[in-house]
């Protein structure tokens, strides 16, 4: 099993800028774990001070059970690997992956090994000769993965290492990533802005906003009982409606909005006679079904999307609704103009507290 | 060719091209092509100058090869300046990576002004206070020995004052160059490096240095050049053991009045930093334009 990596109240205040406060939590080791974010959230921060690049001006860092408090990055047993890649252009790809070999005073017959090894590993044997610059942004891709595992980490890092990447390439490395992780059992900790990408890649995943963390959760979690406001619009998409909430009965909130009464699941902090917002996705809205909770709406447009189509609805208080069909339900939506019920199970609806 | 045409039309692109031909004939190519007619043929009085001995040949070449302690100080010069060069590169590399790597931009214009402003003073004033400044009974020997380093005065004329003279005025040509390269090199290489357990001496072997070579080969042969053809710093920091051979050049021409045996030292000389010059970039695969960028 690969260590665990720990994080004690961390902070990190640059001069006067508060870039990290307060985060705590835990990565178990093996596991993929995801620090979801929007930029300048402070998640790069985090993976620096975990790397050895940064110290925290508060809080501890435990990886395996051992303080890395004065540890830089070359006596962590971690391994980064950059948003740029940072390969070195001016070795060859077996170079590359042996340099970490190289540094720790390998033969040259070793590493050209252990390299030779890393290439069948990352499908790219006989590339060893090749310059970095010769390869395709996939294969660059892999080459710094197998420079990162050469050292062999307990504790991978990965800075948006994909965000280079084409779509198709890059959903293709998300599966590729996903199952070098199983197979050699590394703990990988994965920095990404993107929601999906995280949540298709990650056992768990941690939300960050401005320095602090939202929620720690495996995705469907955060996608069914977001915790706080801002994990409920950034991870998926969602439609927001606020009020005040008039009662809280078996886990059931009820609020008052000014499009009328609703019903959904309440969520921490919920209290009767406060501000709060009912959160639905699209996929929850059916359109003239009926359900517990209906609204009303012009459908404005329809955006095909392939397999889903979303429904705009222009609201009567002039806000917009977004509902999801199913491509194979295209034939029976209604026609753009016309007036439709949006309706949606209070079973899949979370109230949450105005933050 | 063709561009310069197209852009500026016949007339100016013509007078461009006149200027520039004008300048290489005169100011490259005819005083090389005197100085090769000079070093070829005989030190004659006027009355036989187009005489029957006024012919070509290499004997003032080969005096110098004769000449056992000219050929000395002329490989000294060589391989002297060679350590100059290498001792520069000593003394700015660690400069161009932190002001490339390290320094805010404010502590880089500090740097830069305080590095830059000493070259607005003529070299031979420049020169003129390390001279002072190494006197026998100069600032440098009274603060050794007021602090105890030294018991009593050190002479520094010669092989040491030479060299500190040449690496001062020679810093900027070095610093440059290199600092302009290790700029490009990207922070993420130098922390992978890190990151992958490499020691700081095997991170500027194997990614800051290879990186930066086209911009250590141009210092390396700029301060190479400058130091073979110096004249001002040994002149006045050297001893006499010191001699470097611009001095003996000098001597021919203005002491020995031998026009035809300075042109042909001078001559030996060119070549052979051309020649180290050539090799140097070859051993370091960078190309001649690289140098010129």
């Amino acid at each position: 099993m690969s260590h665990s990596v720990e994080l004690h109240d961390i902070g990190m205040t640059f001069g006067t800028t508060r870039a990290v406060g307060d985060v705590s939590f835990t990565v178990e080791g093996g596991e993929f774990f995801s620090i979801l974010g929007p930029s300048g959230c402070g998640k790069t921060t985090i993976l620096r001070m975990i790397a050895g690049f940064l110290n925290p001006t508060e809080g501890r860092i435990v990886i395996g059970g051992r303080d890395m408090a004065g540890l830089g990055p070359d006596q962590r047993p971690t391994a980064m690997i950059f948003q740029s890649l940072a390969l070195f252009p001016l070795m060859p790809v077996w170079e590359n992956i042996a340099f970490g070999l190289e540094a720790r005073g390998a033969s040259k017959a070793e590493r050209r090994k252990r390299a030779d090894e890393l290439l069948t590993l990352i499908a790219l044997e006989g590339y060893g000769d090749r310059m970095p610059g010769a390869l395709s942004g996939g294969q660059r891709q892999r080459v710094a993965i197998a420079r990162a595992l050469a050292v062999e980490p307990q504790v991978l890092l990965l800075d948006e290492p994909l965000s280079a990447l084409d779509l198709k390439l890059r959903q293709h490395m998300r599966a590729e990533l996903r199952a070098l992780q199983k197979r050699t059992g590394v703990t990988f900790i994965y920095i990404t802005h993107d929601q999906s990408e995280a949540l298709a890649m990650s056992d768990r995943i941690a939300v960050m906003s401005a320095g602090v963390l939202q929620q720690v959760g495996a995705p469907r979690e955060l996608y069914d009982n977001p915790a706080t406001p801002f994990v409920a619009s950034f991870v998926g998409e969602t439609n927001a409606f606020s009020g005040k909430i008039a009662a809280i009965e078996a886990g059931i909130a009820t609020i008052e909005t000014k499009l009328g009464v609703m019903r959904g699941r309440a969520g921490p902090d919920v209290a009767q006679g406060h501000a709060a917002r009912l959160y639905v996705r699209p996929e929850a809205l059916t359109i003239d079904k009926g359900g517990d909770n209906t609204l009303n709406a012009t459908v404005e447009r329809i955006d095909f999307e392939g397999a889903f189509a979303l429904a705009h609805g222009r609201l009567d208080d002039g806000s917009e609704l977004v509902a999801s069909i199913s491509s194979t339900d295209l034939s029976s939506a209604p026609a753009i103009g016309s007036r439709a019920s949006f309706a949606f199970d209070q079973r899949h609806a979370v109230v949450l507290a105005d933050g | 060719m063709g561009e310069l045409y197209k852009r500026f039309g016949g007339g100016l692109a013509t007078t461009f091209l006149a200027l520039v031909l004008l300048w290489i004939a005169g100011m490259v190519l005819a005083p090389n092509i005197m100085m090769v007619d000079y070093a070829l043929r005989p030190n004659l009085p006027p009355s036989q100058i187009g005489g029957p001995n006024d012919v070509y040949s290499l004997d003032n070449v080969l005096y110098l090869a004769n000449e056992a302690v000219h050929r000395s100080i002329f490989f000294k010069t060589i391989w002297a300046s060679a350590f100059v060069a290498f001792a520069t590169f000593v003394v700015c590399y660690p400069l161009a990576f932190w002001l490339a790597q390290h320094a805010t931009p404010s502590q880089t214009a500090i740097a830069l002004l305080a590095l830059t402003i000493p070259f607005w003073i003529n070299e031979v004033l420049r020169t003129l206070a390390w001279y002072i400044l190494l006197a026998f009974r100069g600032p440098l020997n009274a603060l050794l020995l007021s602090i105890g380093v030294i018991d009593e005065p050190m002479r520094y004329y010669g092989n040491g004052g030479v060299l500190a003279g040449m690496i001062y005025a020679y810093i900027l040509f070095m610093l440059f160059p290199i600092y302009n390269a290790i700029e490009s090199l990207e922070k993420a290489q130098i922390e992978a490096a890190r990151d992958l357990g490499a020691s700081t001496w095997r991170i500027h072997w194997r990614v800051v240095m290879p990186h930066a070579k086209a911009g250590i080969a141009t210092g390396c042969v700029f301060t190479f050049m400058l130091a073979a053809g110096s004249y001002v710093a040994p002149a006045l920091l050297g001893a006499p053991g010191s001699r470097w051979f611009t001095e003996i050049i000098y001597n021919w021409f203005f002491e020995g009045g031998d026009w035809n045996r300075g042109a042909a030292y001078a001559l030996v000389l060119l070549v052979l930093c051309l020649a180290v010059v050539l090799v140097t970039l070859k051993l370091a695969r960078v190309n001649l334009t690289d140098v010129a960028k």
